[in-house]
């Protein structure tokens, strides 16, 4: 290959490289633009007799968390049985199975119950965020509003985000109470451990701390799945292909941004 | 009416806005110019809207009408220019003036734009709700109203993917004007109705100039609809406005861009070599290129 053809393709490269980078930095600089707008809006909202609707955001909170409760429960006991039985199985090894229940309450509140609600919460409500914004922005709905008078920012990303940030960490704490439970029937009948015993040494077992943790967490990553979600939607273009593309890119960022801030949380506060 | 061959920035729409009629201008557009990168979409846009009069903005696909409707509703800023609405500049006002102006706009967009998970009902009332403190019931009986006007009554449970492509536009009028604005702006009301559809949304149009008074501006590429409903029309063509005139001005111009729009033929460009191969290669695009 000629050197020129070598050295035009690594210019290429390099362009594509800077154009992507400008583009991810001017997507975080715009959800933390949506962010502090939206803070913004919910405290000076009422004084500009533009208020951030509660209705709006109880609405929201039906939706992202009332309605997730069924599959919530079944992930979440699913979660805790197996936690039971990798538990008892490699605690087996030492001959203290016993203290399964340390590894599960403290698996289940620090890491899983987070983590999966996170996930469940991103792929359900995190995705139907996006579409919902992506298609408003194709039907010029979001232009509609705009020309009313109506903050798009107020009106569509300030109620699923405060929704999103008080249910994913109640979602978080069902998480915890169901697959403990789970864990527990099955603890209780591999073990003979009646369920009063189990719970004696779950609550033994748990600080204050550790249940904040995951709570904690929860917040966090409440804001991200919310975050992605609307800016995904927002970028949208190239009609309904185009709406299914920015679906799939804020189900898969929402998640790896949760799995890599989990990462991040557990580094910075647990060692 | 102000006629151009080979327009330039400055040539149209010369009539002092209160000179012949003494009605305000709503709407004063000076020297409007939009770039995205290379590519100017307007070029030098001069234009007065007058008090309660219907302005339809022709022009073929390309021409720069959309874009300039978007500058008109201040969706989007101008690279260069100023838009007055009534006396006020768009282009440099505070958000918080915005939000005030806009409350004295109102828009029907093509595919009425109504929000998909409220109902017919609750889109209308909207605006009411969120600038207004107005009971719930007085909110009920400005929407009925509403809806009486555009002939949609009893529809308002409705949601709207239940309504067809004319109902939906006229619910959107209905949105448009709850809140009695100075100036509506209506976005290709005709595209993609029947003719029958198409001419009863003409009416419509008539018709809330004439029972509420306000100023209307309508894009559109449809002849029979602008000739229906215009007080005058603007032919905007590859960003540039070649002629600002009533109905009978427009039918009878000279203007051979005009009569190529009016008669529906294609306008042949003849470009140099250079700029030939220059597009064949994609360097160096002109930066005026349409």
């Amino acid at each position: 290959m000629p050197a020129s053809a070598r050295s035009a393709g690594f210019l290429d490269l390099a362009e594509r490289i800077g154009r992507r980078t400008v583009a991810g930095v001017a997507e975080i600089g715009f959800a933390a633009m949506l962010l502090v707008e939206s803070l913004v809006w919910a405290i000076t909202g009422h004084a500009r007799r533009q208020p951030v609707r509660l209705a709006a955001i109880v609405e929201q909170m039906m939706e992202i968390g009332v309605m997730a409760i069924p599959i919530v429960s079944v992930l979440s006991i699913t979660i805790g049985v197996m936690l039971a039985i990798q538990g008892i199985y490699t605690l087996r090894a030492f001959g203290a199975e016993e203290k399964v229940t340390l590894g599960v309450a403290l698996s289940v509140t620090r890491e899983f119950a987070p983590l999966i609600t996170g996930i469940l919460v991103a792929g359900r409500s995190g995705s139907a965020l996006a579409a919902r914004i992506g298609t408003m922005s194709i039907n010029q709905e979001v232009d509609a509003l705009t020309v009313m008078g109506i903050n798009p920012v107020r009106f569509l990303v300030a109620p699923p985000l405060f929704a999103m940030m008080v249910m994913l960490p109640a979602l978080t704490i069902y998480a915890d109470l169901v697959a403990l439970f789970g864990a527990g029937l099955y603890i209780g009948a591999d073990l003979g451990m009646s369920m009063s015993t189990y719970f004696d040494r779950v609550v033994e077992a748990l600080s204050i701390n550790d249940v904040m943790h995951g709570i904690g967490k929860s917040v966090i990553f409440a804001a991200l799945v919310a975050l992605i979600g609307v800016v995904n939607g927002a970028s949208v273009s190239g009609g309904a292909e185009g709406v299914g593309r920015v679906t799939t890119r804020a189900v898969v960022q929402g998640i790896s941004a949760i799995v890599i801030t989990d990462m991040i949380f557990a580094f910075a506060i647990t060692r | 009416m102000t006629e151009a061959t080979h327009p330039g920035p400055k040539q149209i729409d010369g009539a002092p806005p209160s000179a012949a009629d003494g009605r305000e201008v709503v709407i004063r557009v000076r020297n409007l110019v939009k770039s995205y990168g290379p590519r100017t979409i307007l070029k030098g846009i001069d234009l007065d809207i007058h008090d309660r009069e219907v302005m339809v903005i022709m022009g073929g696909s390309g021409s720069g009408k959309s874009t300039l409707l978007r500058h008109l509703m201040a969706l989007e800023q101008p690279t260069s220019g100023s838009i007055d609405f009534l006396g006020r500049d768009l282009c440099r006002m505070s958000g918080r003036d915005l939000y005030d102006i806009r409350k004295r706009m109102g828009v029907a967009f093509q595919g009425g734009a109504l929000l998909s998970s409220l109902t017919v009902g609750e889109n209308i009332m909207l605006p009411l709700r969120e600038h207004t403190d107005l009971d719930e019931q007085t909110m009920r009986v400005m929407m009925r109203l509403k809806l009486e006007v555009v002939e949609l009554a009893g529809f308002e449970d409705l949601i709207p993917s239940e309504l067809s492509g004319g109902m939906l536009k006229r619910a959107a009028f209905a949105r448009a004007v709850i809140m009695d604005p100075r100036l509506l702006f209506c976005d290709e009301p005709s595209a993609g109705l029947d003719p029958v559809v198409s001419s009863a949304l003409d009416d419509l149009i008539l018709r809330l100039r004439d029972a509420l008074g306000i100023t209307i501006v309508v894009v559109t590429h449809e002849l029979e609809s602008a000739f229906k409903i215009a007080d005058r029309i603007t032919f905007l063509d590859r960003g540039e406005i070649i002629m600002v005139g009533s109905v009978d001005e427009v039918r009878n111009s000279r203007s051979e861009r005009v009569q190529n729009l009016l008669n529906r033929r294609a306008e042949h460009v003849t470009l140099d070599v250079d700029e030939y191969l220059a597009r064949l290669t994609g360097e160096n695009l002109p930066a005026d290129a349409p």
